[in-house]
């Protein structure tokens, strides 16, 4: 069966997985370092693809007192690199429709007073493994500004790591989810051309047309579908 | 500690001068032969033909074969006895977490109904988050539903049902105006409206995205909304079996909780599969683009149950997978940036094939290149070809694949590859099971009280599906079957669970021992695929 490879002749490196000590060959990813090792990941993986969230990971280097964090579906191991999946971190989410909230800026500081107490630290930022600017963004959002928060984090994949790191005690990527969306759905005014389109689906435009071809022959329908 | 530094061929070294001569455009016949000759599904190797349920005589994949015919996870110590009383009972039973499953169940519940969502992984945990490119929807002046059906039907060598992507092409605008009230933020242009894109196999630009984190921010939205519902969430517990009820009909189903093993019991009115698709068998050892726990679980337990699946001989190899680095193995270029103008070159610099043909052409094209030893060599023995974006920068400007693709920019310079400077080695990977279990408009099965949406779905996209009509059909069908099982689920004529029994499964065991007499099938559902390198036997 298909297997992921590490490229031939690549040299072993010694890693840490959750506190133990391995060797693995370099070129592996952090997941495939735990398949190759006999791990069974099941909290922790998801999508493989860098999008879902699931393999938040924390990681040290040698002689480095930093603590580095990761996708581990997409981060490769290095000599001498320790980590731990994080699969999931406890986080607290608000109640709300989206569609109903009387004012969507006011909203914010409803669901989420603790939004405006942000102390500038910026770990938020040093700890997204998506290399989004999160301070900015929580600043955006506290001020307002929807936009812009939609474009500082559109590519949040709600891996949950900057709570871990927030000394205001904050949900930066709930918070920039719930800004993200009422700017979509109440700043954003309705997009002409679907509304175009949804009246003209509802007054039944294209029905004949489309009950037509449903009763054609296959033959006859290939004929009609053929050109482009 | 000495370091000694192994220097594994780059395939980036001495790259061709690339021609951007455009090849000539294939005819029906060229087409036609390029398919037979190189695209998976219609080569004879690997394949089986199956032997027992409602698809024997059926030519499939092995893997897919495999998964078939199996035996239950159950029966290795004797299938186990019904408890006195379900776990839980509901009204409707919805199984997998993706896109069509959290529209199942967020509309279920809004007509009325008591629902169970049951995942193998976490909510979210699919395919559709993973979706890049965008969602097909006819908006543009010069388009309507009936160009959406005609390319669709075309795109899918006129082997869809009709009547499903009638409904698909009717329903589109209005399942999308609903995503766009929930706060799912798409791309707009200058005016406000949705912003529309061209896909391969289309007459019109019809692509609406999010960047090319459609299925994210789509899912992220919908996470939102479902966890804040009245909706019973299990994760991390796929199901294992359906229950049979009186008639043959579908009673409910065993889940089991991936962290203790125990089994859960569930009495359900209806249930409905939207367990997806089955890029993690690999079939034909080919890497995958799917999420880890696309297994076709769906697939195997409505098939014991007597379900009949369609066109399941039929599979998605996206052209443009990654395959070096080695270690992203099958991950997905989304077919949007050669709607840009992203341009493909074999060794020798040349192109192969236009850019634009159905994505089954093209990935057949890629393959021929390397079969005939026009391919590149990658360190760890496979061959791909050059998928080449900086065209895009350099005739829509500087800075345009940083900002139309920022995922991809992202994820290939995690690993090395700047893709705004340097091509990417491509070759295709499985993508998409474009058959799956046969259904109505309305997602019933052949089997009383069993329902199925999304990618196990078969019909709507009939042999080859188009790049963003996937997604619009896990929406649409995800809302229309959701309220449509919900509906029926709270008609149903009351059973008791006594009459709830395994006799499906067992006359399954049965036929297959008939079939394969003295030999050991494989159990299946896999759940979820092992990689493990030194695994050992009793933790598999």
């Amino acid at each position: 069966m298909f297997q992921y490879e590490a490229p031939e002749g690549a040299r072993m490196i010694q890693v840490w997985i959750n506190g133990k000590e391995w060797q693995v060959p370099e070129g592996l990813t952090m997941i495939q370092a735990m398949w190759y090792t006999g791990h069974e990941v099941i909290h922790g993986i998801g999508c493989l693809g860098g999008v879902c969230g699931a393999c938040a990971a924390v990681y040290r280097m040698p002689g480095n007192f930093r603590l580095f964090n990761a996708l581990a579906c997409q981060t490769l191991v290095k000599e001498g690199m320790a980590f731990s999946l994080i699969a999931s971190y406890p986080t607290q989410r608000a109640h709300y429709d989206i569609e109903q909230i009387p004012d969507a800026k006011e909203g914010l500081f409803t669901l989420y007073p603790e939004s405006a107490t942000c102390r500038n630290c910026n770990a938020c930022t040093e700890v997204c493994p998506q290399g989004i600017d999160v301070r900015t963004s929580v600043w955006q959002a506290a001020f307002g500004d929807f936009k812009g928060v939609a474009e500082t984090t559109m590519s949040c994949v709600m891996c949950g790591l900057c709570v871990s790191r927030c000394i205001a005690e904050m949900a930066p990527h709930e918070i920039a989810l719930y800004a993200r969306r009422a700017y979509a759905s109440r700043e954003l005014a309705f997009p002409e051309n679907l509304r175009h389109r949804m009246d003209s689906v509802s007054s039944g435009t294209y029905d004949e047309e489309l009950e037509r071809l449903s009763r054609l022959t296959p033959e006859q329908l290939k004929l009609e579908c053929g050109v482009k | 500690m000495t370091v000694e530094k192994s220097l594994p061929i780059n395939p980036y070294e001495n790259l061709p001068a690339f021609d951007s001569t455009e090849p000539a455009a294939y005819s029906a016949t060229e087409r036609e032969d390029l398919l037979r000759r190189y695209y998976p599904d219609y080569r004879p190797d690997r394949k089986t033909t199956l032997h027992v349920g409602a698809n024997a005589g059926d030519v499939l994949p092995d893997e897919i074969a495999s998964i078939l015919e199996s035996r239950s996870l159950l029966a290795s110590k004797g299938l186990p006895a019904v408890p006195s009383a379900p776990d839980i009972e509901v009204d409707l039973l919805v199984i997998g977490g993706g896109g069509a499953g959290i529209m199942a169940s967020v509309f279920a519940m809004e007509a009325g109904a008591r629902v169970l969502l049951a995942t193998k992984l976490r909510i979210g945990d699919s395919n559709t988050v993973m979706a890049e490119g965008g969602i097909q929807v006819a908006l543009g002046e010069d388009d309507s539903p009936v160009q959406h059906f005609k390319d669709a039907y075309r795109g899918g060598h006129f082997t869809g049902d009709p009547e499903l992507l009638s409904v698909l092409v009717r329903e589109g605008p209005d399942v999308i105006s609903w995503l766009v009230k929930k706060g799912v933020l798409f791309d707009r242009d200058p005016s406000g409206n949705l912003s529309l894109r061209k896909g391969g196999g289309t007459s019109r630009p019809r692509l609406i995205s999010a960047k090319d984190y459609t299925g994210l921010e789509i899912v992220r939205v919908l996470k939102e909304d479902l966890l804040n519902s009245a909706v019973n969430i299990w994760e991390f517990s796929p199901a294992v079996e359906l229950l049979q009820g009186p008639e043959g009909s579908c009673a409910g189903a065993i889940l089991r909780d991936v962290d203790n093993g125990s089994l859960k019991w569930v009495k359900a009115n209806a249930v409905l599969l939207a367990t997806g698709g089955t890029g993690r068998l690999h079939i034909g050892d080919f890497a995958t683009s799917n999420h880890f726990g696309a297994t076709g679980d769906g697939l195997v337990m409505a098939y014991r149950m007597g379900a009949k699946l369609l066109n399941m001989e039929s599979f998605q190899y996206h052209p443009t997978g990654v395959i070096y680095p080695s270690e992203m193995a099958g991950m997905l270029i989304t077919e949007a940036v050669r709607g840009a103008g992203a341009r493909m070159f074999n060794r020798n610099g040349k192109r192969f094939v236009q850019e634009l043909e159905t994505r089954d052409v093209v990935a057949s094209a890629i393959i021929r290149e390397c079969e005939e030893g026009r391919g590149v060599r990658t360190p760890s023995g496979h061959h791909g070809v050059y998928l080449d974006l900086t065209a895009i920068d350099r005739e829509m400007g500087e800075g345009t694949v940083e900002r139309r693709f920022p995922n991809i920019v992202k994820l290939m310079g995690k690993h090395q590859v700047d893709c705004t400077k340097q091509p990417i080695l491509v070759y295709p990977t499985l993508h998409y099971q474009n058959g799956g279990i046969a259904s109505d408009t309305s997602g019933h099965t052949r089997v009383q009280g069993l329902y199925v949406a999304g990618e196990a779905s078969g019909g709507v996209h009939g042999k080859n599906r188009l790049m963003g009509n996937s997604l619009l059909e896990v929406f649409v069908y995800g809302r229309r079957v959701g309220q449509e099982a919900a509906r029926e689920a709270l008609d149903r004529k009351p059973f008791s669970w006594h009459e709830v029994n395994l006799g499906h499964v067992e006359r399954f065991q049965k036929d297959l021992e008939k079939e394969f007499p003295g030999t050991s099938r494989p159990e299946a559902p896999i759940l979820f695929p092992d990689y493990r390198k030194h695994s050992h036997p009793d933790h598999a």
